[in-house]
């Protein structure tokens, strides 16, 4: 997937991208000559579909989680279906707010290891020390978390 | 006037997302991963019921009996019956470095199955959109066998089945996931009707450069009359390894291994 700047005949970069939540996406490109931005919009048919194929419109800027698409994606998951791997790799002195550990609390079982790892990654890669809901936010645009 | 537009192969400038790149990176993956793997066994038939996870269950622990370093991918998700058939210890799935180690049966069997993961009892099902899931359910079932595949530390193995589901699809996205074509090993009961089904998979696994070990014929001597395991034989000329009774022990598994010999 590619587009071009017909005006520039120049091809587009990608900008941002942002999950609202609602299953949608929105990536946008800008053109390099004339700064025009345009944004590609997908319902959540097609944003799933992307996601199915295991990859991220903008790129991945995590390392490959084992087993990221089966945990992310499986809905009738065992909840003690994997050991608690959260301070796997840690190792570091990030905390959680209390909204941020209701909110991490909310992600089903079966998925949240995974998910507490990421965000502890990212706090740590960018030496944020507490995580709140707005750092979990930031992460979920940034890394094009869908659904965590 | 129309429009001078470039079209796709025409932009080459870097990109980004890398959609292509990022399935490189996947197949990658999937290579070194499996590069400790001898050799991937895909165990088909094409028909549903005729015992493929059984006969599965019952190469591998004859494998391992014979110190064969032997490992279980059970590709059925919807229908996983491997860690039974294996007497799987329960537990949960522990990670190694980039990856999850598979379970471990008591004859040494390395098995990943989508069993162990779901809730007793509930049938697999994804997160998403209420409607249009067929369009995407077969791109998540593809993904779930790259990660089987790719994220479970299968380790230096002599041999690697893949249980497979009834039919061709499951078949083909494994040869598409694999470096090389996978062996395969055919499995039918005696009935006509088995041996159209698994006449059409065979010709599928060989359509896609695999190269074919025998056939495995299941449920002899029971209600089920025919020979469809000869005539199959004859036609792709492969030997048929073993003709497996209800209830057999386990000399015919290691029979099995037996015969394979030089070949597995």
């Amino acid at each position: 997937m590619k587009f071009l700047c017909v005006e520039c005949d120049r091809q587009m970069q990608f900008e941002e991208r942002q999950l609202p939540g609602d299953g949608t996406l929105a990536a946008a490109f800008r053109c390099p000559t004339c700064g025009r931005v345009v944004a590609l919009l997908t319902n959540p048919m097609e944003t799933q579909l992307v996601a199915s194929l295991g990859v991220k419109i903008g790129g991945t800027t995590l390392p490959p989680q084992p087993m990221e698409t089966v945990r992310g994606m499986v809905a009738t998951g065992k909840p003690d279906a994997f050991e608690d791997e959260g301070e796997r790799g840690a190792g570091s002195s990030t905390v959680w707010s209390s909204e941020a550990q209701e909110r991490l609390a909310r992600v089903p079982n079966f998925v949240r290891g995974m998910v507490k790892r990421i965000y502890l990654d990212y706090a740590r890669d960018r030496g944020i020390a507490e995580i709140t809901p707005a750092v979990m936010d930031m992460a979920r645009t940034e890394l094009g978390l869908e659904g965590m | 006037m129309s429009l001078n537009i470039r079209t796709y192969r025409d932009l080459t400038d870097a990109d980004r997302s890398g959609l292509a790149d990022q399935i490189g990176a996947q197949r990658r993956r999937v290579a070194t991963r499996l590069a400790t793997v001898r050799r991937v066994v895909a165990v088909l038939s094409g028909k549903g019921g005729v015992g493929k996870s059984f006969v599965t269950a019952g190469l591998a622990r004859a494998l391992a009996r014979s110190g064969r370093a032997a490992g279980v991918l059970d590709a059925d998700f919807n229908g996983p019956t491997a860690p039974t058939l294996l007497n799987l210890p329960v537990a949960r799935c522990s990670f190694r470095d980039d990856a999850i180690e598979p379970a471990v049966s008591p004859e040494g069997v390395r098995c990943f199955s989508m069993a162990l993961l779901l809730e007793d009892g509930r049938p697999l099902a994804f997160r998403g959109p209420d409607t249009e899931g067929f369009v995407w359910r077969g791109a998540l079932e593809a993904a779930a066998l790259r990660e089987f595949l790719a994220d479970v530390a299968w380790g230096a193995l002599d041999e690697l089945l893949v249980d497979l589901p009834p039919g061709v699809q499951r078949f083909q996205e494994l040869s598409e996931l694999l470096p090389v074509a996978p062996a395969v090993l055919a499995v039918t009961i005696p009935t006509p009707e088995s041996r159209d089904a698994v006449r059409r998979a065979l010709r599928a696994a060989i359509d896609r450069k695999a190269t074919p070990l025998g056939l495995v014929e299941n449920m002899v001597g029971g209600p089920f009359a025919g020979s469809a395991a000869e005539e199959l034989a004859a036609e792709f000329g492969i030997p048929v390894l073993a003709r497996v009774p209800f209830h057999p022990g386990e000399a015919v598994w290691e029979n099995v291994v037996s015969k394979l010999g030089r070949s597995l």
